[in-house]
């Protein structure tokens, strides 16, 4: 009785913090691993170590020669930028129309399965590969220029939403559809009487910030002449026209930073 | 007037919405249409390319089929500097993202000036793709990974502390009034009162964005930072398409590797 | 009307919850299924218009047996019986008018339902029923605005709507207060009274059941285990379908008359209003 009495008062006395990981082999083990990784990979990296302790000088110079940012060329500025928003625009558009269909095949609560692991598939294999691959593969089939643009976030667009409607489907609650189809309603039918009304504000708002988001992509897409700003910021960096290039990005920034007003905006009145 | 004063006047019809609500929506619908159409006019394409497209692609796919297997071993080297860059750029995220953060939370910051400047940072990181970034610091460090790893950084800073700082605003107050009343300092209260209630939110974003730098490091050789991207841009413009798709086909592997990862991991932590 | 032979329905998992189910629905009546969670109300409902395809037997609605029905035609048979669901299950976003009409989604083509253009007898008929069970001028209120009552009570329009032959009714007062709950399964009983439409109803309160219906299935296990009038049930039946307890203070007095509904109400009239201005 006492030695027992004696070891719970010991206990009594420790305390333990609570860690993520619990086992302390395994939260050490792992901390080591990640000691030995950051050895490894500096080590193993082709660094030129000189270059980059030239870097920060470098950098400062690059910095000084970017201000004042050069607007002088607004013409061409103007052109580069007005052909994003279009390409984000066009794209976000036709995504959306395309997406409803891809969607609708990929809720498993609607469709049978082999469309459903279909469209799935092809949802999983876009998202894959990033833009800019998807871009030259298209370049390559459509020549330079803002129609390969706009079909890569085209492929973009219509994978994210699609994915963002079939899984608003597949959450949506089950007694709303049974209901439906107990009054005998078609599966049109039920596509626009149940499944349209509830996913639709979530789909707007999805839509909306894919717009914002495909202005940035647009600027992405034009470094391997698929239009865009992008393109023209990719031929000053090469000229080293960098206060250009500073008018450029601050170009991109303000355009990103009123898409998100924007969008959020928008998102808000679909309340 | 709305649908429901519309329906008290004219009791015998009803109708989904005014008629004033109506012809809001059907301008709306307009609207978007016009948009639409303005955006794909003005765009300087060239349409009879569509012509011959399928043509072109049916061409391309033969070309890149059957994959050539002994490039397999080519391409391990790369693949693994593309996995260092993401994940070394990572780390350094979560070193930096953390501080702006706090200093773009309304709740943490210390006031409007350092706000503004937080918040900035973070709309400055995201605007700007990776890509470009990466174009940038090649010019600053010349080619080669270091670029890429200052690349990702750059732009995961952002993505990290937006989520960051939106947790931080949602955290519970009381638990941060409770230890100020204490007496603790400034310091204290962010390590004690804010930092456990975000951790979750830290480990979790950390581990998504590191899925999605691993793409975006695929493609960062493009612009000369290093990565898989390097091989994959030398062989498109050599026209070795075997090449390319046994280069498409490990990034795909590593990709969906990396997806699988950051999904188990963030299971067990949430 | 409605006869049911042999009815089994076997889950994937091994669960049986239909054991040779037998039954016959004749006459105008309203039908009350009692019996503890899990004895298969709920999927002997379903089964009927086959939300749940049961594993073998019969159901034979008016002649047609609904288990050989193709998909077109099971959707023209399932027009004509009428659902209502514990947890309402109306389309949230949209209004009571269109969960209303919902009800004729059976008998209207694709194009009137996305343009919403009901026929106007439809129209009249959703009007006269909003009249009739107490939401005039809610027609254009959203479905998530309103109260549990509220919305079963457009649960039950939207099955009338369809002027169904036979109304299957699922727990529809499970998740209402008491007092709501006696309201919906009067105005319930009325309703498919005086349209001469049987109703069969799952119910897990034993007093309501006595209270309104004209027959009494007892289930358990999956097998019917007690049919007959309400004035039949007696503690020892409640044993064998629930299973031992006290059940004094459970079953009804027969001539406790009180509560009956009342058939010989006019059309038109609602008991509702009236009631709540009592």
């Amino acid at each position: 009785m006492a030695a027992s009495s004696s070891a719970q008062a010991g206990d009594a006395l420790r305390w333990q913090r609570i860690r993520t990981i619990e086992n302390p082999w395994v939260r050490q083990g792992l901390a080591a691993l990640a000691v030995v990784y950051l050895a490894w990979s500096l080590t193993t990296l082709e660094i030129n170590w000189t270059r980059v302790a030239d870097g920060l000088p470098r950098a400062v110079n690059l910095v000084l020669r970017m201000f004042p940012p050069d607007f002088s060329r607004g013409s061409l500025l103007f052109r580069g930028t007005l052909e994003s928003v279009q390409m984000a625009l066009a794209a976000s558009f036709f995504g959306m129309i395309l997406a409803v269909p891809i969607g609708i095949c990929g809720a498993s609560n609607l469709v049978p399965k082999p469309v459903y692991l279909a469209a799935r598939a092809f949802i999983i294999l876009s998202r894959t590969f990033h833009e800019i691959i998807v871009a030259i593969f298209f370049v390559k089939i459509f020549g330079f220029g803002p129609l390969a643009g706009v079909l890569t976030l085209l492929v973009a667009s219509t994978s994210f939403i699609s994915k963002m409607l079939a899984e608003d489907i597949e959450n949506m609650p089950p007694g709303q559809l049974e209901a439906i189809r107990a009054t005998g309603a078609s599966f049109p039918q039920l596509l626009v009487y149940c499944i349209s009304p509830q996913a639709l504000p979530r789909y707007l708002g999805v839509s909306i910030y894919r717009l914002d988001a495909n202005i940035r992509h647009s600027t992405v897409v034009g470094i391997v002449g698929a239009g865009g700003i992008g393109q023209v910021l990719a031929a000053s960096f090469s000229r080293y026209d960098y206060d250009f290039s500073l008018a450029i990005l601050l170009t991109i920034i303000s355009l990103v930073f009123l898409g998100e007003f924007f969008s959020n905006w928008v998102r808000n009145q679909l309340r | 007037m709305t649908a429901s004063q519309h329906a008290a006047k004219h009791p015998e019809v009803w109708r989904r919405f005014s008629p004033r609500q109506t012809l809001l929506r059907y301008t709306w619908y307009l609207g978007v249409v016009a948009v639409a159409v303005w955006s794909i006019s003005a765009l300087d394409v060239a349409w009879f390319f569509f012509l011959d497209a399928h043509v072109q692609a049916l061409d391309m796919a033969t070309r890149m089929w059957p994959p050539e297997l002994g490039y397999f071993r080519k391409v391990v080297g790369p693949l693994i500097e593309t996995i260092h860059i993401a994940t070394l750029g990572t780390v350094a995220t979560v070193l930096v993202a953390f501080p702006v953060a706090f200093l773009a939370s309304r709740n943490t910051t210390f006031n409007a000036v350092t706000w503004f400047i937080g918040r900035f940072i973070l709309v400055a990181s995201r605007s700007v793709n990776t890509v470009v970034w990466g174009l940038l610091f090649v010019a600053i460090f010349g080619p080669g990974p270091m670029a890429g790893i200052w690349a990702i950084t750059f732009r995961s800073i952002g993505f990290l502390g937006k989520l960051v700082a939106e947790a931080i605003e949602e955290i519970d107050t009381g638990v941060v009034e409770a230890i100020e009343a204490t007496g603790a300092s400034r310091l204290q209260v962010l390590w004690i009162g804010v930092l456990p209630q975000v951790l979750p939110v830290i480990y979790g974003t950390t581990v998504y964005r590191w899925d999605i730098n691993i793409r975006e490091s695929s493609v960062l050789g493009f612009v000369g930072a290093g990565g898989i991207g390097i091989v994959l841009y030398a062989a498109i413009n050599q026209f070795l398409w075997q090449e390319v798709t046994v280069i498409l086909i490990a990034v795909f592997g590593v990709v969906i590797l990396s997806e699988f990862v950051s999904a188990a991991v963030r299971r067990r932590i949430t | 009307m409605l006869t049911i032979s042999g009815l089994s329905k076997v889950y994937p998992t091994g669960t049986a919850a239909l054991k040779n189910v037998s039954f016959t629905v004749d006459e105008p009546k309203v039908v009350t299924i009692i019996g503890p969670s899990g004895a298969g109300k709920s999927t002997l409902i379903r089964c009927i218009n086959r939300l749940v395809e049961p594993t073998s037997g019969r159901i034979v609605l008016d002649g047609v047996d609904i288990l050989a029905l193709n998909r077109r035609d099971l959707r023209k048979a399932r027009r004509r019986m009428g659902m209502i669901f514990q947890e309402y299950n109306l389309v949230e976003r949209l209004t009571v008018m269109e969960n209303l009409l919902s009800g004729r989604l059976g008998y209207v083509g694709f194009w009137r339902t996305y343009r919403r253009k009901f026929p106007p007898e439809d129209l009249a008929a959703a009007f006269a029923l909003l009249k009739r069970v107490g939401l005039s001028g809610y027609q254009s209120t959203r479905a998530d605005a309103l109260s549990g009552g509220e919305r079963q009570r457009v649960g039950i329009s939207r099955a009338l709507m369809q002027q169904p032959d036979l109304l299957l009714v699922d727990e529809p007062t499970a998740s209402l207060d008491p007092k709501t709950s006696r309201q919906i399964m009067r105005i319930l009983v009325e309703l498919a009274h005086e349209r001469g439409t049987p109703a069969l109803v799952n119910i897990h309160d034993v007093g309501l059941a006595q209270s309104f219906a004209d027959r009494i299935i007892g289930l358990r296990g999956g097998e019917i285990v007690f049919d007959g009038p309400p004035e039949r049930v007696t503690a020892d039946v409640l044993t064998a379908i629930y299973g031992e307890e006290d059940w004094s203070t459970t079953i009804r007095r027969s001539d406790d008359e009180t509560e009956k509904p009342d058939h010989r109400r006019s059309e038109g009239e609602d008991s509702l209003v009236r009631e709540s201005l009592a």
